[in-house]
């Protein structure tokens, strides 16, 4: 009885099962929105979220605080802008080297920075966040300074895809917003699936017992540093993609995508969410997103709202929005 | 050649004591709850523009001072009643985004009861700069320096001879032996708050006269502050006064001899240049991992 | 006989407090081999010299013949060395399995596009891993506790999670710090089979630990430390007799100055 209950459970939160939910309910979105301000909110929430799984690896499993990811965005971001306009790349050849790029330089980065420990962690990465961002704001040849830079539309096998365009698939019709929602919810549930299959791995098992036990991990036999720098480069692909894609998305990026202010969002996201949860930071990431629209309401008080949300939720809510839902769920039925 | 040295050596140190105010607010939060308190900057708006509001309504400059620090401190105290002591067992992450929120609470607040707009304070002296050696010194620096000595001092002194002081770093060093020998710990740490929310205030408020003040200076300066306070190893209050001095020097040399679009990056560079070599800062001590 | 692991002249100095002071000492392939002392005797810091998690101060330690001073701790553990901890060090975020399928990590491959891609090769190790990790659970006696997460498990079956983990890992010497503290009577009579048991397979073991019935039944050699430095050595009936441990430990006050008399 109690191992058919069991069962039962597992493949109800079993994280495939999770993963086959979400691509359902990905896919039925578009039988609840109709607009294309709808359709341009699911896009920004997917491509959030991918960053945000990305994050979740190092921060949430392996349990190594990232206050400057939003610097990996923005390279990614920034170094498509740069290779399609300056150096006639076409876009995904563009995504993918920004990718390898944004690879090496945090594996560059993150081999002097991932010593340390706690504080001074977050203030290593804090830093390295906010001096990106000022090298973008200044580097005006490169990057057009405050001001912005443009990209191209994105093109995938030789065509374009503009959110502008309209598109003949198979007999139907469809406007370039809503492929744009597609591309970017087929993003999020491969990167949420890559995801899941690292956890489910022994690579997943040595980053968790990063968290839980160094100590422990050491003397079973990984080699911690390399982990850590091996998630860490992982998460800042997983931004990279999400930020260059962002840019073919918006059509024109300023140097706040790599901002103080959006790694805080992002590591908001993820710990709001649910740390180590990788469906929870989806929802972190979609409330995220969200919220502005809900708090335009209340105008000159956004601010305050927001943040007496972030401390109730966090302080009455400490391990994340899903994990004590989930929790509260499971202590009911028993 | 000298007397340009001389300027920017005397504003960075003018620069280094805001610094280190800051970074001595960060010690003393981290030292009494070990969390790295992301509203510290807030104080200093608060200082800074409850300043400049109060002497809109008509108080003078010396009682709107005073109403400002006030304000801050209750600020810094409801901040460790409401937010931080109700979560005191939570992640340190998590202790991370409750302090950013409630930055982003208190901004928030600032902008709307205060507006977005930028304002100054006047002088505290009517001369207004003195001229030594061909190097123009403000007389607000001196001011500056002089509040920021005394304030060190006294928060020194504040420590080593009065009950409360020796209660709090009892509270810092073991809380559980601190709360058998009678102290009262959630009051001893909301005091702490409430005293680095004190230091944090004085600090924007000696400030604004030079610098501007608006709902949103908090941010850089108090991630300046942390960096401060990361320099000298968190923790040390020796660390925050050298780390503050330092940031401040080398800024305003960055600005003065290199590049002004820089300097703001210049506190970030030394830092992670410090943490590359000594992992624990300056004076940060070498906690050996006991297995 | 050979010498599996042997220590020279190991010394680990404290900001001038001596924690260890040059000892030396062999341990032969397949023995049991306990070593013992009082309180602070320095035990633990042995083992986190032994084990790479302390550089020493100096002296060197070697582990089949190969020089593995201040090696790190996954690389000892590539060469066939585990261990326990006295106080536990358990992945309270995982389940009591994953913990010991921790342990089977030098045994897996750990690629992060094989993980990612799930491919059939990895699955497949992972599979077989998990039930040789089962097995490895209910051979240390933590059979009730397959499916549960370790945070929910009472301390002694941590205890005995963590030989499984350091098993799982299939040494050659394994180094159990006290693992009979804060086991009751019928815990540690069954830690006794378990420590038998793991020496039948050949494995070495290392045992720190005061329980001396335990010590007593199940070691083929003692060493007794005392203040950093080497007491006595010997057979169990060699050190029963032996004047100098009765002194350290039933004499008290006379410890110290025992301790300096005996020659290095």
């Amino acid at each position: 009885m109690k191992e058919a209950r069991a069962m039962k459970k597992n493949i109800l939160i079993s994280p495939y099962g999770g993963l086959l939910l979400l691509a359902l309910i990905l896919a039925l979105m578009p039988l609840a929105v109709s607009n294309d301000f709808h359709y341009d909110l699911l896009t920004k929430i997917c491509l959030t979220a991918t960053v945000a799984v990305g994050l979740n690896l190092l921060v949430g499993y392996a349990g190594q605080v990232s206050l400057g990811h939003a610097a990996f965005y923005g390279a990614g971001a920034y170094a498509s802008a740069i290779l399609t306009s300056q150096y006639n790349l076409s876009p995904m050849v563009a995504l993918l080297s920004a990718a390898a790029g944004v690879g090496v330089m945090a594996w560059l980065v993150g081999r002097p920075i991932l010593h340390l420990k706690g504080h001074y962690l977050s203030m290593a990465t804090l830093g390295l966040g906010v001096i990106a961002a000022i090298v973008l704001n200044n580097e005006e040849q490169l990057t057009g300074g405050p001001d912005g830079v443009g990209l191209p539309p994105l093109s995938l096998f030789g065509h374009e895809l503009s959110v502008f365009g309209e598109y003949q698939f198979a007999g139907l019709t469809f406007t370039g917003v809503e492929l744009w929602y597609l591309l970017a919810a087929a993003v999020l549930v491969i990167a949420v699936l890559l995801a899941l299959n690292i956890i489910d791995s022994p690579l997943g098992r040595a980053l968790r017992a990063l968290h839980g036990s160094e100590i422990a991990a050491q003397v079973a036999g990984v080699d911690t540093a390399k982990y850590k720098l091996r998630v860490f480069v992982i998460s800042a692909v997983y931004a990279s993609v999400a930020g260059s894609l962002y840019g073919h998305y918006s059509g024109f990026i300023t140097p706040t995508v790599a901002s103080f202010e959006h790694s805080i969002e992002l590591i908001t996201i993820v710990v709001l969410g649910g740390m180590a949860s990788t469906f929870g930071v989806i929802i972190g990431a979609a409330i995220l997103v969200l919220i502005p629209q809900f708090l335009t309401d209340f105008q000159e008080l956004e601010m305050v709202v927001f943040g007496a949300i972030l401390m109730a939720v966090m302080i009455f809510l400490p391990r994340g929005l899903l994990p004590s839902v989930l929790q509260r769920l499971q202590r009911g039925a028993q | 050649m000298f007397s340009e040295f001389f300027q920017f050596t005397f504003s960075g140190i003018t620069l280094g004591a805001i610094y280190a105010l800051v970074a001595l607010g960060f010690t003393l939060i981290y030292n009494a709850s070990h969390v790295i308190n992301f509203a510290q900057g807030e104080f200093l708006m608060i200082g800074g523009m409850g300043t400049v509001v109060l002497v809109g309504t008509g108080l003078p400059l010396p009682a709107a001072m005073v109403g400002a620090l006030v304000l801050a401190t209750v600020a810094g105290i409801l901040l460790h009643r409401l937010a931080i002591a109700p979560a005191r067992d939570a992640d340190v992450v998590t202790l991370i985004i409750i302090t950013i929120g409630a930055s982003i609470f208190l901004r928030g607040l600032a902008q709307f009861f205060w507006g977005k707009e930028y304002h100054a304070l006047p002088r505290f002296s009517a001369t207004e700069s003195l001229s030594i050696g061909g190097a123009t010194l403000l007389t607000q620096s001196l001011w500056i320096l002089g509040i920021a000595v005394v304030l060190v001092v006294a928060l020194a002194m504040f420590f080593s001879r009065s009950k409360l002081g020796k209660a709090i770093l009892a509270t810092s060093m073991n809380k559980d032996a601190a709360r058998l020998a009678g102290i009262k710990t959630q009051v001893i740490l909301g005091v702490a708050f409430g005293i680095s929310a004190l230091l944090g205030a004085a600090a924007g408020l000696i400030v604004t006269p030079i610098t501007f003040t608006a709902y949103d200076v908090g941010i850089m300066l108090g991630l300046k502050g942390f960096v401060a306070a990361a320099i000298g190893g968190l923790g040390s209050s020796t660390g925050a006064v050298v780390g503050g001095l330092l940031l401040g020097l080398s800024e305003a040399y960055t600005a003065g001899y290199i590049s002004s679009d820089y300097k703001d990056a210049v506190p970030f560079v030394i830092i992670l240049a410090i943490l590359f070599f000594l992992p624990n800062g300056l004076f940060g001590s070498r906690a050996a991992e006991r297995v | 006989m050979s010498a599996l692991l042997s220590v020279t002249n190991l010394s680990k100095e404290f900001g001038g407090v001596h924690a260890i002071e040059d000892l030396s000492f062999e341990v032969q392939r397949g023995h049991v081999h306990s070593i013992i002392g009082p309180n602070g005797a320095g035990k633990t810091t042995l083992f986190n010299l032994v084990t790479g998690l302390y550089q020493p101060s100096a002296g060197a330690v070697t582990l089949g013949g190969r020089d593995i001073t201040g090696r790190a701790p996954h690389k000892l553990c590539e060469m066939g060395m585990a261990r326990t901890f006295q106080n536990l060090q358990i992945c309270m975020n995982m389940s009591a399995l994953e913990n010991v399928m921790l342990g089977r990590h030098r045994h897996l491959g750990s690629g992060a596009l094989a993980a990612m891609l799930k491919l059939p090769g990895l699955r497949k190790a992972d599979r077989h891993c998990r039930e040789h990790c089962r097995e490895l659970m209910t051979f240390v006696g933590c059979g009730d506790y397959l499916d549960h997460a370790a945070s929910a498990m009472p301390y002694g079956a941590l205890k005995r999670l963590e030989i499984a983990r350091a098993l799982a890992a299939e040494p050659d010497i394994l180094l159990l710090d006290e693992p009979a503290a804060g086991l009751n009577a019928t815990e540690t009579e069954a830690l006794k089979s378990v420590i038998q048991k793991i020496a039948g397979k050949g494995i070495t073991v290392v045992l720190v630990e005061h329980d001396m019935k335990l010590v007593m039944n199940v070691s083929d050699h003692l060493l007794v430390i005392s203040y950093g430095r080497k007491l006595a050595e010997g057979t169990p009936e060699q050190i029963r007799e032996h004047p100098e441990v009765i002194a350290a430990y039933l004499g008290g006050g006379t410890r110290e100055r025992q301790a300096q008399e005996v020659p290095a």
